[in-house]
């Protein structure tokens, strides 16, 4: 039998009292009539990056897309579970999904800029929709967004060209500045860099560290180097269970789980 | 070991089955050329006789001696017609599209759909039958009586004796016939919009219809206006029904001002009037060349159309199928 | 970069007015469901009418005998209808789909130019040209010619109508087949047209058939293009020349009749009519989606698609 191992280290001073932004408590996930993500439960700490790895087809992005009641979009979905987001149940009958959403950023594998609307539009059209009309709020949040998401000296001079006449790298950054800009708390990322060059994802990478100050980062990747360079923690999925989850640094160095073992030396994926 | 014996066959072969796709492929172009060619020749005449004055006369006599033939009535009759039928299908239309390809739950996609598809499945002529033995009198007590008492003959729009063979009637079932035309095409086309347009809208805190407003209609407009401008040609186009619910005036009174006044479309009057018009007379000359303008017109808004859903649509009917 | 200060500044300025927008998307959802259901009453009044109608007309000599004198006593039956428009469709068939199935050919294995596209665009522009204007265009070009209305002009007629649909799907179906099928044929060195007819006819053929059918229950019921072009007649045909009748014409004449007798012979017209298309249509989707599925599967199987 599998040990599932999900006991959840601490960091630094043990003393120091440590805050779960968000809990996924038993989530089991299907689409299709296959399920991909089996029991799975986690916690999230606030300010820290959870990298999400494991081969292809393992559950890990269809995970991911629970945390915002995304996978319920997709054709045949089904899911069971809670997840808490500050003690809150996203899932709870009471709630419309979209008023949990908006407090968690998404970003795609794929860029996905809306494609009629120029770059200032594509970042300000979250904060329309959440009613703010202040013209100077607007620019604010929008020039910010663009300079976390370190877009912003590329396009400071054409924010009126659209969003898709940019790089595909600068389409991704365009689509996380897009994200920030709703203010979010969480922010969970689908493999980011996956269609990017090695520059494109280098700037991604710090900006994530740069991020991780103020949010709670979950990311998804199979790139297991992005995993040890970015992340706090590591989880990884195997088959649609959850493996092993820890300090980043124990998953690479020092598995306790075998399997975990044979895919962090690249014996498989 | 498996020997298979197959026929070379000679190489002219190959050559002749291509001449002969090559052909099929540009019979399409000669019947296209041959329709030009002969509208032309076959309203030649009436071309000749009132020039001009074909496209803004309003007379129509097809007295010997007094002839005079003028299409101005039925190009209004039609533009009325159809717009009033835009007006009503336009919006029900992508309502159902909008139903089928973002909010209807699985198990009702498949049969609505069907259903949609089943409307435009229905022959003219019997939405025709349908319109002048049943719909008919209910428009007429239902709608035309009240609206008639309340405004009075005062009222432009409203003016005449509510008769139901007339062009609110008319408009009213091909604003029925075209519906299925323009939603499946934009149901198509909204469905060609990428998930991940939606995911991104849903991501920021959309609503179902903020994410529709958001991420599909931006992504799908040129489309939906394609699908609009076809659904317009359709209307243009149609006969049977129209012919025999819209009260079949001619000359001066057809030109359209009341909704309940009786008209007339280009269509209609062609199918109404050609057997009475005698071979190689003026009269059929008018008709034939009734039809080249209806022609015209019609090639106008599909190309249009043509160019706008190309682009996302590859094709219509067997797409629907897919 | 953003401070913690100015983060909290900012999201003082969201007014999510949440109650207002999921208030407007219930509207917006209430709208467009009654958008379907306003769309779905013609067709079940249409059905519903047609068939309480229609059923009591039909009898044995409705369906054979030929109409009587207007107005007389005895009805008569719509047999030479019936008979046209089967005549009609066997005819324009017979014009319609060769053309149609070597031009959909050219378009899938020999399309790939610029004359290719024009034909392309040229065929999507004549399936949406108003029919009674290929009606008018066949009556010149035949029946003035000719000097007589005959089904030949009429099936003509039809024969425009049926070609873009047949051509349309037979090209859709050749690109479904996959290239393996083709490349197959032609390692083993067999010549092109032979290919295309036996490997690659054959894995398209749902669709084909599909076109096909599709077409034929279209053109069942145009009546715009046969008032110029057969003219209608009481008697069953005796001889390639002359008018003849079809069941949608009928169904037109009838309605212009002030006799109760023709208002009923007019829904049982109909009722033949709606019931002749529908099954097509119905009978189409239903195979059609199986044989989708099969054919899939099929090809899975033998790993041609992932």
């Amino acid at each position: 039998m599998m040990e599932i191992i999900t006991k959840i280290p601490t960091k630094g001073n043990a003393n120091e009292e440590i805050k779960y932004k968000l809990v996924a408590e038993n989530i089991s996930a299907s689409y299709d009539g296959i399920v991909t993500v089996k029991n799975v439960s986690m916690k999230f700490r606030d300010r820290a990056v959870t990298a999400l790895i494991g081969p292809s087809g393992c559950g890990k992005t269809t995970f991911l897309r629970c945390l915002n009641r995304m996978h319920e979009l997709t054709k045949n979905a089904t899911l069971t579970g809670k997840v808490l987001l500050d003690g809150e149940d996203l899932y709870s009958n009471k709630v419309d999904p979209m008023i949990n959403r908006r407090k968690i950023g998404m970003v795609f594998q794929k860029p996905n800029p809306f494609p009629t609307m120029s770059i200032y539009d594509n970042v300000a059209c979250g904060l329309r929709l959440n009613g703010v009309k202040d013209k100077n709020i607007l620019d604010e949040v929008v020039e910010g967004c663009l300079k976390m998401a370190s877009l912003w000296n590329e396009v400071k001079g054409d924010l009126k060209k659209p969003g898709m006449s940019l790089s595909g790298g600068q389409q991704q950054r365009l689509c996380i500045a897009r994200a920030l800009a709703i203010q979010p708390e969480v922010l969970l990322m689908d493999e980011p860099a996956s269609a990017l060059d090695p520059i494109a994802t280098q700037k991604i990478e710090e900006m994530i560290q740069e991020l991780k100050k103020e949010y709670t980062i979950i990311i998804v990747t199979h790139n297991m180097q992005q995993a040890t360079r970015v992340s706090d923690y590591t989880g990884f999925m195997y088959l649609g269970d959850l493996v092993e989850f820890g300090e980043t640094k124990q998953i690479f160095e020092n598995p306790r789980n075998e399997i975990t073992a044979k895919y962090v030396q690249g014996q498989f994926g | 070991m498996m020997t298979i014996k197959m026929k070379k066959g000679s190489p002219h072969i190959d050559k002749i089955f291509k001449y002969i796709a090559i052909g099929a492929g540009t019979y399409v172009v000669a019947l296209v050329v041959m329709l030009v060619v002969n509208l032309s020749t076959g309203s030649v005449q009436v071309w000749q006789h009132e020039g001009i004055g074909f496209l803004t006369g309003s007379d129509w006599n097809s007295v010997e001696g007094r002839e005079s033939y003028g299409a101005f009535p039925y190009i209004m009759g039609t533009l009325v017609n159809a717009g009033i039928a835009m007006l009503i299908s336009v919006p029900l239309s992508f309502g159902i599209a909008m139903f089928l390809s973002e909010l209807s739950p699985k198990l009702l996609r498949t049969p609505l759909a069907m259903v949609v598809e089943l409307l435009a499945a229905v022959p003219s002529v019997i939405y025709g039958l349908w319109g002048l033995y049943v719909f008919r009198t209910y428009i007429q007590d239902w709608i035309e009586v009240p609206l008639h008492n309340l405004f009075g003959d005062q009222s432009i729009i409203f003016a005449g004796t509510p008769f139901g063979l007339d062009i609110l009637t008319a408009s009213i079932v091909l604003a029925i016939m075209i519906v299925p035309t323009i939603a499946s095409i934009s149901r198509e086309i909204m469905i060609a919009v990428p998930n991940s347009q939606r995911e991104a809208a849903y991501m920021l805190g959309a609503t179902k219809w903020e994410a529709f407003r958001l991420a599909v209609l931006p992504y799908s407009k040129s489309g939906l206006i394609g699908a609009v401008i076809l659904g317009l040609g359709r209307a243009v186009g149609e006969t049977m029904a129209v012919t025999m619910l819209i009260g079949n005036t001619t000359g001066a009174a057809a030109i359209p001002t009341s909704l309940f006044q009786p008209s007339q479309t280009m269509a209609s009057i062609m199918a109404n009037e050609f057997a009475e018009a005698s071979q190689g007379g003026l009269h059929l000359a008018a008709l034939v060349g009734i039809g080249l303008i209806l022609f015209i017109i019609a090639f106008l808004i599909n190309v249009i159309a043509h160019f706008l859903v190309a682009k996302v649509v590859k094709s219509h009917e067997g797409a629907v199928l897919a | 970069m953003i401070t913690t200060e100015q983060r909290a500044e900012f999201r003082k300025h969201f007014r999510y007015n949440i109650g207002r927008r999921l208030v407007l998307d219930k509207i917006v959802k209430g709208i467009v469901f009654t958008c379907v259901v306003v769309a779905i009453v013609p067709l079940i009044a249409i059905l519903v009418n047609v068939f309480s109608n229609g059923a009591a007309a039909l009898t044995w000599d409705f369906l054979t005998q030929i109409p009587g004198a207007v107005g007389s006593d005895t009805p008569g039956g719509i047999g030479p209808a019936i008979q046209g428009t089967v005549v009609l469709i066997g005819l324009s068939s017979l014009i319609g789909v060769p053309i149609g199935v070597m031009g959909g050919i050219f378009l899938s294995e020999y399309g790939n130019n610029r004359y290719g596209r024009m034909i392309r665009f040229l065929n999507d522009v004549i399936a949406e040209f108003p029919t009674i204007v290929i009606g008018v265009f066949a009556f010149v070009l035949i029946v003035l010619t000719i000097g007589n209305f005959s089904m030949w002009a009429g099936s003509f007629a039809l024969s425009i109508i049926m070609l873009p649909i047949v051509m349309r799907t037979t090209e859709e179906s050749l690109k479904l087949v996959p290239v393996t099928y083709r490349e197959a044929g032609y390692a083993l060195g067999v010549r092109k047209w032979r290919v295309i007819f036996t490997i690659v006819l054959s894995g398209a053929r749902s669709g084909l058939v599909t076109g096909i059918l599709l077409a034929v229950a279209r053109i069942a019921g145009e009546t715009a293009p046969l008032v110029f072009t057969i003219l209608g007649s009481s008697q069953f045909i005796s001889g390639l020349d002359g008018p003849i009748d079809a069941l949608p014409l009928r169904i037109w004449r009838l309605s212009s009749l002030p006799y109760d007798s023709a208002v009923t012979q007019g829904w049982g017209a109909a009722f033949v009519l709606i019931i002749m298309v529908l099954t097509i249509n119905i009978g189409v989707r239903y195979i059609f989606l199986r044989n989708k599925e099969k054919t899939f599967i099929k090809f899975r199987k033998q790993g041609m698609v992932s």
